[in-house]
């Protein structure tokens, strides 16, 4: 089970959550190319390792947590609110 | 050896101590023509049919872990080619194709049972999408049957009837579905392979993807660089890892599946039942579990076990349906890792390197691919060229606008 802080609410179930994906892509200006568009709706990195990610506390406050979480372990590193910049750890030895 | 009645007879007088191994174990050579990375169903069956269809020799499937090891034995065995879209119709019902005829041609028992599956529906909206799709696998000569309540009592009388959520009101039902041995299908195929020259190579793990010019030349492994001409990429969860490996970046996202097992009871269930609309399906293994599953936990990972909620989830979807199972102890549970592409349709197609290929994308629907999987791959390496069946299933088809989207849910993995 995900235990996950949320910078509103406090430390809560992963059951009160809707996962929301990556949370590194953002939506590229309006007269971007297409290129950056298929980027942005389709390719992910999709580490084995430290991810970035978004977490809707749907089942909360309805906000949008930012979330540092270990892809292989599950271990969550740090939350925090959308504006914040969370850094990853420094890189462990992945198995 | 060539398996039979005759040969377990003989083999039984001998005490049965004259098995050979089923496959060698043969070290790694300088060269192949043709490398597969990953050992699992669809790279032993590529291997397979590239000897066997296309005549061709020289050929290794290198393997991480060990034959039998990845999510070719942690699925839950379903074969079935009930899907709508056209690209879709017709890979998987050559898949349905292949199996029917799979035991008799590679000589091992694999034990596919037609036992049917059924679709649940519960309401007029969704019977109507459920004749639509089972109108098109017709138009397309594939077997289906819309059931109506009193035909599913009939067949399914376990199932509660009464729900007043989700009221039963009938069932897509395709016979020719059913379940396989999944263990049975990687041995099967790394025999069937192996005896026509192929060598797997277990333990090698694949820690870099030469490319010399716009073109690949081999992989380096924990066993040393072996050079190719060709390269297939055919590793399911970790299908990222490796084609980032090549510079390649892939519309994927890896999930975590989970899979149950109860303990053994008598026959109960005759037949595979899917409760889509609940997140549950559930079919009676030969040796009497129940083996059932649901959605993706719904987060990225690569931990190869899933999480309380949805264990609970899937359980619940499972008393909806069938309360008569709540007293039945569960015994196993497990989780696999899912190449969940961006349309929930999977990749079998050339990449931008000169002499490697792709083989992936499978979401949870790879072990009823496995023998189209194979064989269509195999025809693509051969030929540099994909098959009619296979040729929707490219990476450029996100950027084209060709999207396979069976679920039409858009871009977001998690709940493909």
């Amino acid at each position: 089970m995900h235990r996950i802080d949320c910078p509103w609410c406090g430390v809560r179930d992963e059951s009160e959550f809707q996962y929301q994906g990556d949370a590194t892509v953002s939506r590229p200006k309006f007269k971007a190319s297409e290129e950056a568009f298929f980027r942005y709706a389709y390719v992910r990195e999709n580490p084995r390792g430290w991810h970035t990610e978004w977490w809707h506390h749907v089942g909360g406050c309805r906000q949008w947590v930012k979330v540092v979480r270990n892809t292989l372990t599950h271990e969550i590193h740090v939350t925090g609110t959308p504006a914040d910049k969370l850094a990853h750890p420094r890189k462990v030895k992945s198995p | 050896m060539h398996y039979s009645a005759l040969s377990l007879l003989w083999q039984g007088l001998k005490g049965h101590k004259g098995w050979g191994r089923m496959w060698r174990d043969p070290e790694p050579k300088s060269e192949y023509d043709i490398i597969i990375i990953g050992g699992g169903g669809h790279g032993l069956a590529t291997a397979y049919y590239l000897a066997k269809e296309h005549g061709l020799k020289n050929i290794a499937v290198v393997e991480k872990g060990y034959i039998g090891g990845g999510n070719v034995g942690r699925n839950t065995t379903i074969i079935r080619s009930n899907y709508m879209l056209s690209p879709n119709t017709h890979f998987y019902e050559k898949s349905m194709q292949l199996w029917e005829g799979l035991e008799r041609e590679f000589n091992f028992n694999a034990m596919v049972s037609q036992r049917g599956i059924i679709n649940l529906y519960h309401s007029d909206a969704q019977r109507d999408a459920f004749a639509r799709r089972g109108n098109a696998m017709r138009l397309a000569g594939i077997d289906a049957e819309l059931l109506s309540p009193e035909e599913l009592k009939e067949r399914v009388p376990i199932l509660d009837f009464d729900n007043a959520r989700f009221p039963i009101e009938g069932g897509l039902c395709q016979p020719r579905g059913g379940t396989v041995r999944h263990d049975a299908v990687p041995w099967g195929y790394a025999r069937g392979a192996d005896s026509r020259g192929v060598d797997i190579i277990q333990n090698c793990e694949v820690t870099n993807i030469r490319i010399e010019g716009g073109r690949a030349v081999g992989i380096d492994t924990n066993r040393g660089f072996i050079g190719a001409r060709k390269i297939g990429m055919a590793v399911a969860g970790h299908t990222s890892h490796i084609a980032a490996m090549a510079g390649i970046e892939l519309p994927v996202e890896s999930h975590v599946l989970q899979a149950f097992v109860s303990e053994g009871i008598k026959p109960l269930l005759d037949t595979v039942v899917t409760f889509g609309a609940g997140h549950f399906y559930v079919s009676q293994s030969d040796k009497g579990g129940l083996v059932f599953g649901g959605d993706l936990d719904g987060y990225n990972s690569y931990a190869q076990r899933g999480n309380l909620p949805m264990m609970g989830h899937v359980m619940a979807g499972g008393m909806a349906i069938m309360p008569s199972i709540g007293r039945i102890r569960m015994l196993r549970q497990w989780g696999g890792i899912m190449d969940m592409s961006f349309d929930g349709s999977p990749f079998i197609c050339k990449t931008g390197i000169d002499g490697l290929y792709l083989n992936g994308g499978w979401c949870y629907g790879g072990f009823k691919a496995t023998p189209a999987s194979g064989w269509c791959f195999a025809h693509t390496i051969a030929r540099d060229e994909p098959h009619a069946l296979n040729a929707g299933f490219t990476i450029d088809r996100f950027k084209q606008g060709r999207m396979i989207d069976e679920k039409g849910v858009g871009p977001n993995p998690w709940i493909q």
